[in-house]
């Protein structure tokens, strides 16, 4: 029951904020949405009691049965990753919500909308991180669109109405391919022994190879532009430059992350050998991500772009990390998007700071700030050398990791992906050079630097970011039992250390 | 019997025309009305071929449909009229894409 | 004692984090709490290095875990430090004369109003420095390289408001990313072949891997090792890195973390030794950059950019001496402690002349200086007695070695480090004379002043050890000292007697000396340099760094920058040119599909007919076939 009660309980705050009647300055909203938010966070920290480390596999399951005839269930439940997620999420809203307590402000008839939407966000979200039934997956999956295209077309900023349209047909487009797949997985169960959507029963279906291909492709098609990867990547660019903030860290920082978290948790495990068949594409199609997120970010010429661009490039490493296929490697991915969830949640946020004193977020029309908010640079400069992956910063330890698991794999791939670790230096720091250093102009000279309540909305993630880079381990031992068993479904299992007698030939002429 | 169903055709026919050529909207319902009676007429004189009285439910059936769309039929024309101050069907374009 | 290396890093960590999170009310204190943090260090350091010399031989090595930093699937890495006498040297320069330059920064900062921030950056980078030099696992170490590259990066866009100075932080931490694309890409070789970074571990182990790996592992790790060492083709960041206050300059880009890439180099003398290839890179490499440096050394009117041109040439030295194998890493450690002295020393002097000129840099309006400030002058010659190698001071002792050590290897690489010595005594007596010597080209309202003694104390400590660090090769206790950490040194006999090479040696030396008397001395320099188009070819190449900058835009910003466009451009108008164009089309098709809706109620009568004309011919089709 601990999973549904954490699903309930935002959405039944996001109820409640949109029911409450409308103050003068949405305070009211305000208090109880962070209040619920905060209330997730600690029932989500209760789970790790319940939770058994040392076990691994499926915990804190459920299962009732829904829609019998078509034998849906509504059945949850979590390994490590889908925890790790669940933690990601429950971490991130109360910042998010923290963060944004201005962001209606001027508008305080719709305070309470925004609120609940985000609240509503959340609990979805942690619905599709939870849901080991297929169909319950597909619907949640498809259900965090609403929410999500009201805060972009609703509450956002410039062209929000054709970035929210494109948001939503972009997404919905994956989303019945992978309509259709299901569909397909419900043929095969019917013929198999009874219609099911669990995913054990789901796991162990006959299927030739090529249906479990198209299936899997249905569902893979529909996570890459979930997470997004490069070529399905353009929708993001234009959704975050028109949301609000919260809303960029809610979408890129959560939501995408269903993205990967669905390649690892359903590509992976129920379609074993099409994703090795499919993986020799994907691991070039994440290394292209890395570096053309890369390239794009250095020449982006508005700040939430290029956040944007920056999460194309670490979603490249998350895919290459799972698609390597070996457990240090996918390890490292899941880490990673946890930390990249808090680092891109820090530079939206901060970013989004900026935008709100300054009025732009054109790189041109800042300059200088850096000396009269010494502060808001400071965490800028933290976020961005997070973004770069600064060892002693949490991204490193995912990020290397990831490398290292790849470079087991294939030299050339985990080469080509450290490129991205310069081409990062360059966008970050091209970035602050031109936001934050040099003379100050008119504009930018009255700029004030952080409030005490935004640094303390800030605090816990600039917290968690630092202290995960030292000490990583605690979420590693959620994850780490996790990923054995995926590694040990697909591809041959983690490759042997290249032993040293048949080196010779396994030397690759790429290292100067 | 040929006859009947002749005739039947003829009354469709004429109702069909009217409805395609005529403007005013009255007469387009009265063509209307036409084609539905020409087909009870259709309906009425199979039953009779046929022995059975399936026809002249079908016919009542009808009959009931036709009053029904009557009298919204004319409440929409009764109201174009007002705002419009004409019974043309041409006029009431706005659906056009 | 000996296992409370983490304590070393601890203290001045935690310094800068106090003196970051801290508010304003700690400017009046902070550079005290930084500069206690850091002489604390020093003094643990020194207690530990005392013990350590208590120790046998064979016993001078002492590991300590704090435990486990990164454990997942089949990668496991402690948070290990070490300290061996080869750390303990390094303890005890970063901290020593880091402490030094913390007292002389109260001074040169005192008015500057972000100085808390100032010195929580150089605790930070006394940290990762130490971080660096303990570590016992090559991630761990960069994790310190990573550390002391973001220190560097603040410290030489500390006055940012200068976008000469952000371009050139930038700059610095962008090139050295890219030594790090080496480092990484090393760490993950280890890992593959060795199933751990452990530095130990590896170079314990890297018999038992073929010599093609071995090879690679010590390309990558010289890569690496030129990115922060300033050593050619990655050496383009460290002049611009003057950009910043000039103590940092001693600190950083003179005495101890562009030193790091020689210490990584002798760390990992395993590698290196089980591949004369890997070897031969690091010799050619040291070569280049040491001839390459000189060069821009004679050039450059700058104080600082000359100082920079001579560190990179005399770190070319340090490479050169670790490229000769077991034979020379003691000698690179030894020239690496002393340059790390004299040349802090020669730093710290020259800000010292800049803080009585209002920060002007130019030698050419320097001049008949050594009356104005004497003290800044006696230790400012001290250093450089000891950087020409002048008999009795410590240069003397450790190039000389060096140059041995190179004749003993190869005769060209020797003579490549003869020439070199001689033009280090060229530019460096060029500078002596343009500074203190000669008539005053000052501007006009300068008036030169003796520095306060804030400043002038750590520059008499330094000049001290500049003239007496020689006393560390008597009786090679260097290389005993070192020989746990880096093997037993095998000394080739040079092709000719010692006392001869030291003769030529002198020689040489003596010539540069007089080279540039008669150039600079005998005649006065002129006030104004002259044009690009007046000067030799030499001249001219050395003033604009060799190229460098050039060919780097060239073949690496400049490419970038139009395939950036072009993605950023392609990306808008191909992929969701794509994207927004099927969207279109689909659109544009609805459009003709919306034509036949006329909103005429008879046209729509007629499709319905004719609909249900087409329906009834289709069903009697079907019935009669």
């Amino acid at each position: 029951m601990m999973l549904s009660l954490l699903i309930a309980v935002p959405l039944l705050g996001a109820l409640v904020v949109a029911l409450l009647p409308r103050s003068e300055d949405g305070r009211t909203a305000r208090y109880v949405a962070v209040g619920v938010s905060i209330l997730t966070l600690v029932m989500s920290l209760l789970l790790l009691r319940e939770f058994d480390l040392e076990v691994g596999g499926y915990q804190l399951t459920e299962q009732h049965e829904w829609i019998g005839a078509f034998g849906v269930h509504w059945a949850l439940g979590v390994n490590g990753i889908g925890l790790t997620m669940i933690f990601l999420t429950t971490v991130l809203t109360p910042i998010v919500l923290a963060a944004s307590w201005n962001d209606k402000a001027d508008d305080p008839g719709r305070t309470n909308a925004y609120f609940a939407w985000l609240l509503a966000l959340e609990a979805l979200a942690i619905g599709v991180f939870a849901a080991t039934d297929v169909f319950v997956f597909y619907v949640l999956f498809e259900a965090t669109l609403i929410p999500l295209y009201f805060l972009i077309g609703g509450h956002g900023t410039g062209r929000r109405s054709y970035a929210a349209v494109k948001f939503l047909i972009y997404n919905l487009l994956g989303g019945l391919l992978m309509l259709a797949s299901i569909v397909g997985l419900y043929v095969l169960s019917t013929q198999q022994g009874g219609p099911s959507f669990l995913r054990a029963d789901l796991a162990g279906l006959d299927m030739s190879a090529t249906t479990e291909r198209l299936l899997f492709l249905g569902f893979f098609i529909a996570f890459a532009i979930k997470a997004p990867m490069w070529p399905l990547h353009t929708w993001l660019p234009d959704a975050a430059a028109s949301a609000t903030p919260g809303t960029n860290v809610m979408m890129v920082s959560v939501i995408d992350k269903l993205g990967t978290f669905g390649m690892i948790i359903w590509c992976l495990e129920l379609f074993p050998s099409a994703s090795e068949w499919a993986a020799p594409v994907v691991l070039v199609l994440a290394v292209v991500s890395i570096l053309y997120g890369a390239l794009l970010a250095i020449g982006q010429a508005d700040l939430r772009r290029l956040v944007a661009m920056t999460s194309v490039s670490h979603f490249g490493f998350i895919i290459l990390g799972v698609f390597a296929f070996t457990s240090t490697s996918m390890a490292g991915s899941v880490l990673y998007m946890f930390n990249h969830g808090l680092t891109t949640a820090l530079l939206f946020l901060v970013v989004g700071m900026m935008i709100a004193r300054r009025g732009s977020g054109l790189i041109a029309d800042y300059g200088g700030v850096q000396k009269v908010a010494p502060v808001l640079s400071g965490v800028l400069l933290l976020a961005g050398l997070a973004s770069l992956s600064l060892p002693g910063l949490a991204p490193f330890v995912s990020e290397f990791l990831v490398l290292v698991g790849t470079f087991s794999r294939s030299i050339p791939l985990a080469a080509a992906a450290t490129v991205g670790m310069v081409l990062a230096a360059v966008y970050i720091l091209l970035m602050f050079q031109r936001t934050m250093t040099g003379p100050l102009n008119e504009r930018t000279s009255t700029f004030r630097d952080l409030s005490p309540r935004e640094v303390g909305a800030l605090a816990p993630a600039i917290v968690l970011i630092i202290g995960l880079g030292f000490v990583p381990q605690p979420l590693l031992s959620v994850i780490d039992p996790a990923v054995d068993p995926v590694i040990a479904t697909v591809g041959e299992g983690d490759p042997p250390q290249r032993a040293p007698l048949d080196l010779t030939q396994q030397t690759e002429g790429d290292h100067e | 019997m040929t006859e009947y169903i002749t005739l039947s055709t003829l009354l469709f026919s004429i109702g069909a025309v009217g409805v395609l050529v005529r403007r005013n909207a009255i007469i387009v319902f009265m063509c209307v009305e036409l084609m539905l009676n020409a087909t009870n007429l259709a309906f009425v004189s199979f039953a009779r071929q046929h022995g059975n009285l399936d026809g002249q439910v079908a016919a009542f059936f009808v009959m009931v449909v036709a009053a029904a769309e009557v009298t919204i039929g004319l409440a929409i024309i009764v109201s174009i009229y007002r705002t419009r101050r004409t019974t043309s069907v041409d006029d009431a374009n706005l659906l056009k894409a | 004692m000996l296992d409370l290396s983490w304590l070393l890093i601890a203290i001045p960590l935690a310094g800068a984090a106090l003196l970051l999170t801290w508010g304003k009310e700690s400017d009046a204190f902070g550079h005290l709490i930084a500069t206690a943090c850091s002489a604390a260090s020093f003094v643990l350091g020194a207690i530990m290095f005392v013990e350590l010399l208590g120790r046998d031989a064979g016993d001078r090595s002492v590991t300590t875990s704090l435990g486990t930093w990164i454990d997942a699937g089949h990668f496991h890495v402690d948070f290990a430090f070490t300290f061996d006498t080869l750390s303990s040297l390094f303890v005890l320069l970063i901290t020593g004369v880091g402490t030094l330059i913390h007292v002389y920064s109260i001074g040169y900062m005192a008015h500057d109003e972000r100085r808390r921030r100032f010195f929580a950056y150089l605790n930070l980078f006394i940290a990762a420095m130490l971080c660096l030099v303990l570590a016992a696992d090559y991630l761990v170490l960069f994790l310190g390289w990573e550390g002391v590259g973001l220190a560097s990066y603040l410290l030489i866009g500390f006055w940012q408001h200068k976008p000469s100075a952000a371009a050139a932080a930038k700059k610095a931490f962008v090139i050295n990313r890219v030594g790090d694309l080496g480092m990484a890409l090393a760490i993950m070789t280890c890992f593959a072949w060795f199933g751990t970074s452990s530095i130990a571990v590896v170079n314990d182990q890297i018999d038992t891997v073929s010599g093609t790996v071995a090879t690679a592992l010590g390309l990558l790790l010289l890569w690496g090792a030129c990115g922060k060492s300033a050593q050619f083709p990655l050496q383009a960041w460290l002049l611009d890195a003057m950009e910043g206050p000039t103590p940092v300059s001693a600190l950083i880009h003179a005495a101890t973390m562009v030193t790091a890439g020689v210490y990584l180099v002798v760390r990992s003398h395993d590698v290196f030794d089980a591949s004369p290839t890997a070897r031969g890179f690091v010799i050619a490499v040291g070569l280049i950059t040491l001839l390459a440096g000189a060069w821009i050394g004679c050039t450059k009117d700058d104080i600082k950019k000359s100082l920079a041109g001579s560190t990179m040439s005399q770190i070319g030295y340090m490479m050169l001496a670790a490229g000769l194998g077991p034979a020379g890493y003691a000698f690179a450690i030894f020239h690496l402690l002393t340059h790390g002295f004299f040349k802090a020393n020669m730093f710290l002097g020259a800000g010292s002349v800049m803080h009585g000129m209002n920060d002007d840099v130019d030698m050419r309006r320097y001049g008949a200086l050594r009356s104005a400030m004497p003290i800044t002058f006696y230790t400012f010659g001290i250093g450089y007695l000891a950087i020409i190698g002048f008999p009795g001071t410590s240069g003397f002792f450790s190039k000389d070695k060096i140059i041995e050590a190179a004749l003993a290897h190869n005769v060209w690489v020797g003579i490549g480090a003869l020439v070199g010595a001689g033009v280090t005594a060229f530019y460096m007596t060029r500078m002596m004379l343009m500074t203190f010597f000669g008539e005053k080209r000052w501007r006009e309202q300068v008036h030169p002043h003796e520095s306060p003694s804030v400043m002038t104390t750590p520059l008499i400590v330094l000049a001290a050890l500049s003239l007496f660090a020689g006393v560390m090769a008597l009786g090679s206790w260097i290389e005993e000292w070192l020989e746990p950490a880096t093997g037993h040194a095998v000394h080739h006999d040079p092709p000719l007697p010692i006392i001869v090479i030291t003769l030529i040696v002198l020689l040489v030396v003596a010539a540069g000396v007089a080279l540039a008397w008669l150039a600079y001395g005998r005649q006065q320099p002129a006030a104004e340099a002259p044009a690009d188009s007046e000067v030799s070819f030499f001249t001219r190449a050395g003033r604009a760094e060799l190229y460098g900058n050039a060919i780097n835009d060239a073949l690496v910003v400049r490419p970038v920058t139009h395939l950036t466009r072009a993605l950023v451009w392609g990306d808008g108008k191909i992929i969701d040119g794509l994207v927004t164009g099927s969207a279109d089309r689909i659109g544009e098709i609805s459009g003709e599909l919306r034509k036949p809706q006329t909103g005429f109620v008879r046209s729509y009568a007629l499709m319905v007919l004719g609909g249900a004309l087409v329906v009834l011919l289709g069903l009697l089709a079907v019935t009669l076939a």
